[in-house]
Order: C-alpha cells, then sequence, then structure tokens
C-alpha cells in the first residue's frame, strides 16, 4: 500500500458527496454510489478477493461486469447469504456485508493452495476417470473430499424470507442491451411508433458510452428523449438471461437488491417472460483474456475494465501498468491510466511495429511490439511483468502492479446462439458474429461492429427495421455521434503464449490450455466433448472472456482453424438467476391450489383430520378425544356396518353428457354398454386405455333417452375429461355429443349402513325408498328440508346404501338436515380412511388396484365387457401378453396371525423363496373379521391358490409375514345387503 | 415457449396447452386386427422436419388443436381445427 488514494478527484459516474459503509471479509470499507463491489474494493486497495474453484489459487477482480469470472462472493448473511455474487455486478448499499468464498482457513492462507491437494484430486476429465472404482468410494471417500477442496460459495440453508415475483410483458421491440446501439435503437423504434422494451442489466445505461466523457451530452439526450416516449419503458436492472422459442425471452429484474432497506410489500427480484414481435441485441461484446502463464494473477486485469475503473468509477487500478494486446483500440486504457495519474505505462504488442504504436510513442508511451507477455512475477499481488520479444528466447521483467490484457473484443452472441441463429467467422475481429434470423437482429458490438460512433449508427438502423418489420412507418431521423473517434477493431489472432506454467482459459473453473490438450489426446476432440470433458465455459460465467482462446487451443491442436472447431451452443442462463425468482410465488401452499369441498368447513369444525387426494383435501377420520387414528377409523367403520354413516364424497370426477349420440359415445367409451341402460338406472363401468390397461372406473347414470350423468374416481376426473375431448373431437367428431365437468356443481355424499333406509327415509320427502320404489342402481329426484337432490342407490362399501347428490349451494343444508335425520339411528361421519377400510372388505378396486399395469381381467372385471362393438381397448386388451394365464389376478390375503400388519407393496412369495408371486396392493385393518389385517393382493394363479398360505415379504423393514390367500370379497359376496 | 394460434381463442402460450402427439395416425376400424391397432397406439414416425400435432388447449377452449409444427425449429407453419385439412410445407 503506497499511501496515495486510488480514488481519483473527479469524472466518472458516481456520487463523491455521499458514503456508502459496507463489510467486505469482516472488515470495514466505504464507497460511494454508483460504486460496484469491485470498484469501492479496488478504491480501498484491496486486490485478493477470492481463491479459485479447483486450485484455490489466489484471484483479484478480472473484469467490471457480468462476464467476471474471479471476484464472486457471498452477499448478505443468514437466510439472506447469497453466493456467487459477481463484485463487478453487485452495487454496494449500507450494510451490505460480503465474504469471499472457497479459501480455508483465510483468504490471504489457503490451506488447499498450500499442500495443491486439488490439483492431484482434480485433472481434466475427473469425472470421466478418477473415481471409477471402487463404487462406494465415491460416497465415502472422494465426494465428500471434492466438495470440501473445490467449490464456490455456500447457499443459504435457512428458507428464504424474500418473495419474488413472476411477470409477463408483451411489445412491439425489445431492445437487449442499452450501450450505443441499444439506446439508439430503441429511440429509433420507439420514435417510428413501436411499443419498445429496453431493458438493461446494468444500474446505469450506456454501456461503453459510461467511458466517454466526450459522448456523454449525446447519452444524456437520448436518454432523455426515450423516456419521454410513452411507448418506450425503460427497464434497467434486468438481464435478459433466455432467448426461447417464438421470441420469447426470460428477464431477471432485481428490484430492491442495491437497496440498504428494503420497502415492504416489494419483490426482492422479478422474473419477467417476454413476447416480442421483434428482438434487438444490442449486448455488446466482451474482451478476452490470453492464455500466458499465471494469467490469473490478482492484478492481471482486462484491458477494457482497467479502464471503465478509471472512467466510470474514479479508480486507477495500478500505478505501474503493461498493457498486453494485440489491437488498437485497447491502447486507450493506456491513455486513461496515464491522464489519471499512473505513473508508468508499458505497451506490449504482440503485433509488429505500426501507426497506433507510433502515435503511442509519439505521445510518450513505450511500446514493445512484435512482443508477448510470458509470465507474471507476484502471488497475492503484482510486482513484474515477463516480457519476451516474440521468436526469442530469454525474457525482460518490467515492474508492474497492474497488467492489463486484451485478446480483442467477442461479440455477445450468447441470446442470439440460444435462439440457433448461424454464426459466422468475422476474421477482422478474430470472432464470431451472428448471421441472418427471423424476427431478430444484432447491432452493434453485439456483431461486431465496434466503435461508439458505428454502433450508434448501426443501432438506429436495427431499431428502424426492427419497427418497420412490425407494421411502423418510418421514424424520425436523430443526431447519432460520429465514427471518427473509433479505434480500428481489427486484430491480429493471439490465443496462447507458448511458455512453461499455467496458462488459464477458464479462469473460473481452473481450466488450463494443458487441459484443453489433454481431452483432445484423450478423444474428446469435438468442442462440445472437449468442453465436458474439462468442464471449459461450464462455469457460471459461460466462458465469455476465454471460450473462444479454449476453442482455439483446441483448433491448435487438431490443425484446424479456429473457425472450424466452433464454440459450443449456449444456452440459457446467460447468467445466473436465483432460483428463487424462477419460483417466483410458486412456492409453500402457493405452488398448487387446495380444492376444498363445500362442505369442508362443517369438517374442520367436527375435527376432521385432513389428507390430500390429488389437489383436494378431504376428512380422513374424525378423531374423538384420546382416539387414536385407528380407533377412530375402525369406530367409523363400525358404525357403518352396524347402523349407519355418512361421508362427503363430492370429490369424485361428475360429467354430464348429453346429445342424441351421447349413449353411443359411452359405449364407444366404456367397455360395458350404456345405450341400453334405462331411464333413471345406475350402472358400473370400466373405461379402459387404447392400449387394452384399466384407466377409470365409475357409475354411470341415464337421466333422459340423450343425457347421461357420469362419475369418475377422484384422482382420474381431468384425465377422464381430456380422453372424452380427445375422442370427441378427433376420433369421431361426426358423433352429436357435448360434455360438461360439473364436479364442481354438484356436492355429494354417501349414506351407508343397515339403517340407511330408514335415516334416508325421514330426510328425504317425495320419495318411495322400498326396494320396489327405489332398487338397487336405481336413481331419483326428491328434496331434503326443501333443497333439490338426486338419490342414487349405489353402494361402494358393501352396505344398503344412498348416494345424495345436490346442488353444491345446498350441501350444507342437507349434510345436515341428513345428520339429523339420522340422529335416532346413530349416525356418524366417516372419512376416506374409513371408506378404504370398507371398500377393502368388500373387494371393489381402487387407485391402487387400477395402477395403469392391470387389465379387466386381471382384475376380474372381464364379464363386464360388451360382446359386439368397438370400445377403445378392446382390441389391445386382446394382445398375447395381456391374456396370458399367468398373469396375477386379483385375490384378498389376511394375516394368519390377526394381530400382525401386512403392508402395503409387500411381494407374495412361497416360504423360503426369494420369487416374487405378486404383490399387495392394498391393507386395512377389518372390522367385519375382529380387527385383523387384511388386504387385496395381485397374484399369480390366484384362485387357485386360495386357501393356501404365503409370506407377504417387506425386506424393506426386514418383514415377513405368514398370510393366507382368501377371495378378494370378505364380506356379502352375495350383495344380499346392498339389495336389502 | 411456443406460440400456438388456436383457431377459437388466437395465439395462446404453450403453456395453456397439452401435447397429445401424433395428428396422422387414423383409429383403425374396429376389425382391422391387434397389428393395426399396435401401430396406431405405439409406432410413430419421429420424423425431423414438419410433423402434423394435436395440441390440447386443455387450459383454454378445451379443444384439439391440429397444429404443423417443425421438429427442429419448432416453426409453425399453420394451425386448425380437428376436422381441419392442413398444407404441410415441403421440406
Ligand atoms: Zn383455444
Amino acid at each position: 500500500m503506497t499511501g496515495r488514494a486510488f480514488r481519483i478527484a473527479g469524472g466518472g459516474h458516481i456520487d463523491r458527496s455521499r458514503t456508502v459503509r459496507f463489510r467486505f471479509d469482516g472488515k470495514e470499507h466505504s464507497g460511494h454510489p454508483g460504486d460496484t463491489l469491485a470498484s469501492a474494493l479496488l478504491a480501498a486497495g484491496v486486490r485478493l478477493v477470492g481463491r479459485s474453484f479447483k486450485y484455490h489459487r489466489p484471484r483479484g477482480i478480472y473484469s467490471a461486469g457480468p462476464e467476471e469470472p474471479n471476484a464472486l462472493v457471498e452477499i448478505g448473511t443468514g437466510a439472506r447469504r447469497t453466493p456467487n455474487t459477481r463484485m463487478t455486478t453487485a452495487e454496494i448499499h449500507d450494510g451490505l456485508v460480503a465474504e469471499s468464498q472457497n479459501r480455508w482457513p483465510s483468504l490471504r492462507f489457503d490451506a488447499m493452495a498450500a499442500t495443491s491437494v486439488a490439483a492431484r484430486l482434480l485433472p481434466a476429465g475427473f469425472y470421466y476417470k478418477t473415481f471409477m472404482w471402487p463404487a462406494s468410494f465415491w460416497e465415502k471417500v472422494y465426494e465428500p473430499m471434492i466438495r470440501r477442496a473445490a467449490g464456490l460459495g455456500r447457499a443459504a440453508t435457512e428458507p428464504d424470507p424474500d418473495h419474488y415475483e413472476a411477470a409477463h410483458a408483451h411489445c412491439d421491440v425489445l431492445v437487449v442491451g442499452a450501450g450505443a446501439a441499444g439506446l439508439a435503437a430503441a429511440r429509433a423504434a420507439g420514435e417510428a411508433g413501436a411499443r419498445v422494451l429496453l431493458a438493461e442489466q446494468d444500474f446505469l445505461l450506456g454501456g461503453g458510452l459510461l467511458l466517454e466523457p466526450a459522448h456523454e451530452a449525446w447519452r444524456g439526450e437520448t436518454l432523455a428523449a426515450i423516456i419521454a416516449l410513452p411507448n418506450v419503458t425503460v427497464m434497467p436492472r434486468t438481464t435478459v438471461f433466455g432467448y426461447y422459442d417464438h421470441n420469447m425471452l426470460g428477464a431477471l429484474e432485481r428490484v430492491t437488491d442495491h437497496l440498504a432497506t428494503a420497502p415492504d410489500h416489494v419483490p426482492r427480484q422479478r422474473s419477467w417472460t417476454i413476447r416480442a414481435r421483434e428482438v434487438v441485441l444490442a449486448t455488446g461484446a466482451d474482451e478476452r483474456l490470453v492464455a500466458f502463464p499465471d494469467n490469473d494473477r490478482p492484478g492481471v486485469m482486462l484491458a477494457g475494465a482497467a479502464r471503465a475503473y478509471v472512467a466510470r468509477f474514479g479508480v486507477v487500478p495500478g500505478r505501474r501498468v503493461v498493457l498486453f494486446t494485440n489491437n488498437d483500440a485497447a491502447y486507450a486504457t493506456a491513455d486513461t491510466l496515464l491522464a489519471a495519474g499512473a505513473d508508468s505505462a508499458t505497451i506490449v504488442d504482440f503485433r509488429p511495429f505500426g501507426t497506433a504504436a507510433a502515435a503511442a510513442r509519439a505521445r510518450g508511451i513505450e511500446v514493445l511490439p512484435g512482443s508477448e507477455v510470458i509470465g507474471v512475477d507476484g502471488g497475492t499481488s503484482l510486482y513484474a511483468v515477463q516480457v519476451r520479444r516474440r521468436g526469442t528466447w530469454g525474457s525482460t521483467q518490467v515492474p508492474a502492479d497492474l497488467l492489463c490484457v486484451s485478446g480483442g473484443y467477442s461479440p455477445a452472441v450468447h441470446l442470439a446462439s440460444q435462439a440457433r441463429t448461424p454464426l459466422a467467422w468475422d476474421a477482422r475481429i478474430a470472432a464470431f458474429v451472428p448471421g441472418e434470423a427471423a424476427r431478430q437482429r444484432s447491432a452493434g458490438g453485439a456483431r461486431g461492429v465496434f466503435g461508439i460512433g458505428a454502433a450508434a449508427h448501426d443501432g438506429a438502423a436495427a431499431g428502424r427495421a426492427a419497427a418497420i418489420a412490425t407494421g411502423c412507418r418510418v421514424g424520425s431521423e436523430f443526431v447519432l455521434p460520429g465514427r471518427n473517434g473509433d479505434a480500428d477493431p481489427t486484430v491480429m489472432p493471439c490465443w496462447e503464449i507458448a511458455a512453461p506454467g499455467k496458462a488459464f482459459v477458464d479462469l473460473q473453473n481452473d481450466v488450463t490450455a494443458a487441459d484443453i490438450r489433454l481431452a483432445r489426446q484423450e478423444g474428446y476432440e469435438h468442442i462440445e466433448h472437449a468442453k465436458r470433458y474439462t468442464t471449459h465455459t461450464m462455469a457460471t460465467d459461460q466462458g465469455k472472456i476465454g471460450g473462444l482462446v479454449g476453442a482455439a487451443v483446441l483448433a491448435e491442436a487438431r490443425g484446424l482453424p479456429v473457425e472450424q472447431v466452433g464454440i459450443p451452443t449456449y444456452r440459457p442462463y446467460v447468467t445466473p438467476v436465483t432460483w428463487g425468482a424462477v419460483a417466483a410465488h410458486h412456492v409453500g401452499k402457493a405452488f398448487a391450489p387446495i380444492r376444498r369441498t363445500m362442505l369442508h368447513d362443517w369438517h374442520v369444525r367436527n375435527g376432521a383430520d385432513f389428507m390430500e387426494a390429488g389437489l383436494w383435501l378431504r376428512p380422513g377420520f374424525y378423531p374423538q378425544k384420546g382416539e387414536s387414528p385407528w380407533d377412530s377409523v375402525l369406530r367409523e367403520a363400525r358404525a357403518v356396518r352396524r347402523a349407519v354413516g355418512i361421508c362427503d364424497v363430492s370429490t369424485l370426477g361428475k360429467i354430464d353428457v348429453q346429445g342424441k349420440d351421447a349413449g353411443v359415445f359411452l359405449d364407444r367409451l366404456y367397455m360395458n354398454t350404456f345405450s341400453t341402460l334405462a331411464i333413471g338406472k345406475a350402472r358400473y363401468g370400466i373405461m379402459l386405455r387404447e392400449d387394452g390397461m384399466v384407466f377409470d372406473d365409475g357409475t354411470t347414470t341415464r337421466l333422459a333417452e340423450d343425457h347421461f350423468f357420469v362419475t369418475t374416481t377422484t384422482a382420474n376426473a381431468a384425465r377422464v375429461m381430456e380422453h372424452m375431448d380427445l375422442y370427441a373431437q378427433t376420433v369421431w367428431p361426426d358423433l352429436d355429443v357435448q360434455y360438461c365437468s360439473v364436479t364442481d356443481q354438484w356436492a355429494s355424499m354417501s349414506i351407508a349402513g343397515p339403517k340407511a333406509r330408514s335415516t334416508v327415509a325421514r330426510a328425504v320427502a317425495g320419495l318411495d325408498l322400498s326396494n320396489e320404489g327405489l332398487p338397487f342402481m336405481g336413481v331419483a329426484d326428491a328434496t331434503v328440508a326443501g333443497c333439490p337432490v338426486r338419490v342414487f342407490r349405489i353402494s361402494f362399501s358393501g352396505e344398503l346404501a344412498y348416494e345424495i347428490a345436490t346442488p353444491a349451494g345446498y350441501a350444507l343444508a342437507v349434510w345436515e338436515a341428513v345428520l339429523a335425520a339420522g340422529r335416532a339411528d346413530g349416525i356418524v361421519p366417516y372419512g376416506v380412511e374409513a371408506l378404504g377400510l370398507l371398500r377393502i372388505e368388500k373387494g371393489h378396486v381402487a387407485g391402487s388396484e387400477l395402477n395403469g399395469h392391470t387389465t379387466a381381467r386381471d382384475l376380474g372385471l372381464d364379464r363386464m365387457a360388451k360382446k359386439r362393438g368397438d370400445f377403445v381397448g378392446r382390441v389391445l386388451a386382446e394382445r398375447p401378453g395381456l391374456v396370458d394365464p399367468g398373469r396375477p389376478t386379483f385375490v384378498g390375503i389376511r394375516s394368519v396371525d390377526p394381530k400382525r400388519q401386512v403392508r402395503q407393496g409387500a411381494h407374495l412369495v412361497e416360504p423360503g423363496s426369494f420369487k416374487s408371486l405378486g404383490w399387495v396392493s392394498s391393507v386395512t385393518r377389518s372390522v367385519e373379521l375382529g380387527d385383523a389385517w387384511i388386504g387385496l393382493a395381485l397374484l399369480t394363479d390366484g384362485k387357485a391358490r386360495i386357501g393356501s398360505r404365503l409370506v407377504a415379504a417387506f425386506p424393506l423393514k426386514d418383514e415377513a409375514v405368514e398370510v393366507e390367500i382368501v377371495s378378494p370379497h370378505f364380506i356379502d359376496p352375495e350383495n344380499a345387503r346392498v339389495r336389502a | 415457449m411456443h406460440l400456438i394460434d388456436c383457431p377459437w381463442c388466437g395465439p395462446r402460450d404453450e403453456a395453456e396447452f397439452a401435447y397429445r402427439g401424433d395428428a396422422t395416425v387414423t383409429r383403425p376400424a374396429p376389425d382391422a386386427g391387434i397389428d393395426a391397432f399396435y401401430d396406431y397406439v405405439f409406432t410413430r414416425a419421429n420424423p425431423r422436419g414438419w410433423h402434423v400435432e394435436w395440441w390440447h388447449h386443455a387450459a383454454g377452449c378445451r379443444q384439439h388443436v391440429k397444429v404443423v409444427r417443425h421438429t427442429m425449429t419448432h416453426a409453425i407453419a399453420a394451425t386448425g381445427r380437428a376436422t381441419d385439412i392442413l398444407e404441410v410445407p415441403a421440406a
């Protein structure tokens, strides 16, 4: 530390009148509004800011923007700690707390770097070869070791306290980037009348203009003109991260990250989904590194970044400067640094002596033409640069505390590449530029048009063309910066300097030029393979500054020109996006909606314990004081078997089907026949998928000649509707049939038990409930407490039962009227658990049996199939594999020791055998069989095994329970009860 | 994300649709046999290029929209109702 301030007195875009205080690694620092964390730390003299991913090498600030590979920090504390934040884009605010990453025990002394443990652990391609054997070592030894050695920041472990928002936007023209090209494009499109969105990742608009005092007036005037246009929306702090199909782009807006205290009710970040008719990509260009030994040391920085720190932030990042360049544009960095008070500048120009070198010498700057940097001297800071005349041996040591590097500029083609825009090689700048694409154009630096004047002209033309493409008329002309000040962008390609030492092509992932050659040697020579083998360009910066350099090293090894090797296709995200912003409000209870039945509040008031059934909340059981869950379930089920119970079954899918061909339509969808069903009658039906497997079941009622009422299982309600849509619209569009989901329009309740008739008779008016008046499977309209109801005599429990459906608004009145009517009979509300118990005892199939792997024959339901006529699944259900008599079939099981629990999912095996003969699909304790454990199963040769014993094996819990194979109908196989 | 021009609702986001596969296959006659139905259910061409597909506007009008879509570029050449015959570009 020299004691001299690194902050210069004037200029730039910071507010020196105000001071902002923040902490980095526990130490307090200060800066000014307008500073990034990087510029404020450079002003404070901090040069070492992090340790590298694999080798724990000391690293400094390398860039001044989102392309930063090194200066990653954790920002915030506790639940708000955000890892891998780029210092070069993070605005400082009072109270900001930042910590360096991947160092132990401290940034200055790092044990991993000292021992080089990581270097030996992690050669290129380590994913592929190092840890193959033995397999068990991966979890126990290698992975924990790598996790300690390699890595970036630590994610917070607490739930995120912030909230995020998802938003949508539509526009005629989206302009990405607000540099000279972007500003001109937005103004041209806006003044032509297009609805324009201008998104800029930075908190200041201007891009390269922010480094050009001579163009400050034009920047101000253009911004004012843009802001005055009501049809242009400017979005600062908004990174467009992804370019998807049909001109949909994703963007992340950082709403409050830069504020010391966020206002209430404002999201931390907003993720935008933007649909644009036309897109102008004015994303600029990224300066490239050069691969020379130790090109990653603190004190090495991109030339444009060094200039940005002086010109925009008023910070001199070094006093004795060496500039290594292969182009003219970088010369401005030397002039800028000297003008800001640097002591000396030496330009090492890769090219032979030329006009730029001559002009610089004339200004008194030392230039070493035809030379190259072959290494640096320094550890956690820089003190000298080793320079060699090209084609010679030996080198000269040039004292320096800052080495500025420019390997030329690569257009930021990430978004264009994501949109699969073809890339063309531009030899003049030695980089890829985007070619033609529909509804999208690049402008300015993004397509290799460098220099403020040239970019502004290009941007204006692109903005105008985009607006015209959306139907606008040509807009106004406005003043643009002249092209005279623009430097010649031609470069002499300079990728790697051959000299001993680690020369990095990817600083964040610690990939060296030697790693690329190793990948090629080991057969990974395609650019996409070399990328994955070495992890080159796979870090969070996506190789913005070294991607092409690595490709060039690979090309050289393969003896090909770099344009033939190419670069990997870019993928979202251009820069990292907070996961919270992707999720937005779809978190916790808001992840999926909750569906409640009309009787939900009654269930809550009466102590129901709820369970989820898809999106529905259904009462599982209604525990009374002191009852265990099983106590409650068994009590409820017993009440149904002995007296009467009532269950809310409103969640069943309900579909109203009408039309002249409604019966034919249902005949073709179900394996049963419905067109012959009498009006006022219900019938149980089975629906197959076209592949022959059982899809769904339920009862269907005929209400009129052309009017049916279909019910589905709760789980399949939406899928059955889709199935109907597919067949009605695409397969049989000639049928006259209309249908509509009425699940939410009707509430329904099942009243079941030997005393059900007595209860229902007291509740219902206008209905003869005798077997003659309303026989089993009969349906009739009536009223309950003056409310209209439809009474179905159907049963799932195996008891005498009625299902009462009522328009949803009457649900509570009807439910309470039935409860009151049943009080004398001892009516009890029962939940889904008791319902499940009852149906297992009765041997009815449900979701566990209708699991998409079972046929009607497997389940013993094939006798319901119509003999003649087409229906979905009829043909493929006859496939040899599906009619194989060896397939497991539907049986019941009971635990030989009634107290021993059998588990759902257990395999049925012969004692001592490991051969599975089938599996247990549903289990319950039974009220009918004295609380014994019973279940349903699918078993090979099921019928033949009835009466025999097998073992229900559940190896996960090391359990083997002896079971007896029985009929699946534990109660009333003759159906006497339901017909009582 | 695709923007699909529903004949009933206009251009709508892909998120509102459920992909329902190949619209070039036709359900065979009931007596066509197992092989014909097997092909109808399971055998698909998987073309690289233009493809006629069903997109169910599940979160919209609930209609199956017929879409001519390029499987590599995701470009959409035409959309129509289920019974429409759509022109498929040559290449
Ligand atoms: Zn629609």
